[in-house]
């Protein structure tokens, strides 16, 4: 089975401070460490663990620009056998619908049995795999946590629903799903494993090499415009105790108690 | 204005809370139109919930087909494309089946899209404009949205409070002619119930929750052994989960359980959304956290801004002294 999972570098929150810059009109970008998307990871792994089961490649592709290729690279340390960047300065600004468009032209570059997306980007709208399907037309499930393969064609797949129960579907191929956290183990990737791959070339591709119709992509094409960025208001905000460590477990001692939180 | 349109989802005959609140949201982005409900499903159960609507929508629309007896969002989606008017806003609640939903919805309508909505904030021209949070709340973002084709917004649960007011009565409209035949690659073939484990933590009153601040499985010890000592129970939120330091069952969130405790320490936990939404009854919620701009502090009753893995064994400690000390004085003549 040949698969094709779409990833994205982000802002790493667990490295950063997220804040607005000063006019608001962006997050603060200085010194920001970027890392690959964490549900992509999740997607990246299950390609490999299906492919190694069916036989059949994973490539892994992005929209963006030169900066990009790092997150290409980690996941072809991996074991993705290919790593394609999407990058023209005519995408540059592209709301959901416009990077779905761009992938759908990649993607109808080659023949790919089964597309996966992360769930969602820390900065995104788990929108992209949904619409990818529908631009392509091909089945879709979101928040999917188990892949069977079944024969004719078929995949059966897990679904994460509320309350931690599953949602057992069937799904024909091709098709997109996008993949929850947890679902896997992710693989280890060491320096070792980027050096590795740090010379294999990675192709780069504009609109006219995927012979896209830039209808939807593109700033002045986008329906959804971030216009603003502003730290949530407080709300009632926690009564915050400061002081030294043993000041503090002794005030938290007697609020638990009073609240009865200790039996 | 175009026209506003609220999809309901339901369960068992009884339609979701976000119901009520999806109507307090409509009147944001027009005040002076009272938006219509789109209710799909089969049989009596969805009878049942169009009748429900009737005291919160004038209008309900219903769609009653036999494949529409279980959700699966792809038949859905096909449903909502036949009778929605072309042009139209649609609002849906963000949860599993908004996000199965509607980012391809938007595509076949060709409209606007913007998810996990939490304010609204009028409508300029073409464009509406919304409020959402990214990075897991620690962030606000404004978003435009171009309606001038239609738009499919998905709002968070819980942002909007349902309007007060009197009863309406609603007028229930069968639409199901206008849809044809469906049919979907996808196919819904059973649901499997939620594990309960070794611990049932939907029935503990106090939950000592740790989070991705943890840090790695060794330290967990850290958070039981001050369980322990308070007489409490483990949990923790879904990325303790997904790196499997801890089952399934003691997950507290949306995909995990709903706990209603008296008191919850959130350890480590930044406080997104999808956790807090599993955390009901207002508890006495005390949250430890290095990051002093976590979201949790927010929402918690008590913050501390410190690192878990010092803290809460100075806690542990703390608490065990006190309980020494009945002890000794009893061994006193």
């Amino acid at each position: 089975m040949d698969i094709l999972v779409c990833a994205k570098r982000v802002p790493d929150t667990s490295e950063n401070e997220i804040q607005p810059n000063e006019a608001g009109t962006d997050i603060e970008r200085d010194d920001l460490v970027y890392s690959v998307n964490e549900a992509d990871n999740y997607a990246v792994e299950e390609a490999l663990q299906i492919a190694a089961r069916t036989g059949g490649t994973v490539t892994v592709v992005t929209v963006g620009g030169e900066e990009d290729e790092e997150i290409l690279r980690r996941e072809m340390a991996m074991g993705a056998k290919s790593g394609v960047l999407l990058s023209d300065e005519a995408f540059r600004g592209s709301d959901g619908r416009g990077i779905a468009a761009i992938l759908k032209a990649f993607a109808e570059t080659g023949r790919y049995d089964l597309i996966l997306t992360g769930v969602q980007a820390d900065d995104g709208c788990a929108q992209v795999g949904g619409m990818l399907a529908a631009m392509l037309d091909y089945p879709f499930a979101s928040l999917v946590t188990g892949i069977e393969v079944v024969e004719g064609g078929k995949l059966k797949i897990t679904r994460e629903i509320e309350g931690g129960a599953k949602e057992i579907n069937a799904i024909d191929l091709p098709c997109v799903l996008s993949i929850q956290t947890g679902i896997n183990e992710p693989r280890y990737v060491g320096m070792r494993g980027i050096r590795q791959v740090a010379a294999v070339p990675i192709p780069r591709l504009g609109a006219p090499d995927v012979a896209m119709a830039l209808g939807m992509a593109g700033k002045a094409n986008a329906k959804a415009v971030h216009s603003g960025y502003f730290v949530p208001p407080a709300g009632k905000g926690a009564e915050m105790l400061s002081g030294s460590r043993e000041d503090v477990t002794d005030k938290l001692f007697d609020l638990l108690k009073a609240h009865g939180g200790l039996n | 204005m175009p026209r506003i349109f609220a999809y309901i989802v339901h369960k068992s005959g009884a339609a979701d809370d976000s119901a009520a609140e999806l109507n307090a949201a409509a009147r944001k982005i027009d005040p002076a139109q009272a938006p219509a409900a789109i209710v799909t499903g089969w049989g009596a159960e969805l009878d049942q919930v169009c009748e429900s609507l009737r005291s919160t929508y004038g209008e309900i629309w219903k769609v009653a087909k036999e494949p529409l007896a279980y959700p699966n969002a792809e038949l859905v989606r096909a449903a909502l494309v036949a009778v929605l008017p072309p042009g139209s806003i649609l609002l849906v609640a963000h949860g599993h089946f908004g996000v199965d939903l509607s980012p391809g919805l938007a595509i076949k309508l060709d409209a606007g899209y913007v998810p996990d909505v939490v304010e609204i904030e009028g409508v300029e021209g073409r464009w509406l404009k919304a409020v959402r949070q990214e990075f897991g709340g620690l962030i606000s973002a404004r978003v435009r949205c171009d309606i001038s084709t239609g738009a499919v917004l998905n709002v968070r649960p819980g942002a909007f409070r349902p309007l007060e007011g009197p009863p309406v009565s609603g007028t229930v409209i069968d639409k199901s002619a206008e849809v044809g035949e469906l049919s979907s690659r996808r196919r819904y073939l059973e649901t499997i119930p939620a594990e309960t484990g070794d611990v049932d933590i939907t029935r503990e009153p106090v939950l000592v929750s740790i989070g991705r601040g943890i840090g790695e499985p060794d330290n967990i010890a850290i958070a039981e052994d001050l369980a322990e000592a308070m007489g409490a129970a483990v949990s923790c939120s879904r990325p303790v989960v997904d790196a499997k330091w801890m089952d399934k069952s003691r997950q507290v969130g949306s995909s995990g359980k709903t706990v209603r405790p008296k008191v919850y320490l959130a350890c480590g936990i930044s406080g997104s959304f999808q956790h807090l939404a599993g955390l009901k009854g207002n508890p006495f919620l005390v949250a430890i956290n290095k990051n002093p701009k976590a979201p949790i502090f927010r929402v918690a009753d008590i913050g501390i801004v410190d690192d878990i893995l010092e803290f809460l064994p100075a806690l542990a400690n703390r608490v065990r002294e006190e309980t020494a000390v009945p002890g000794k004085e009893r061994r006193r003549p």
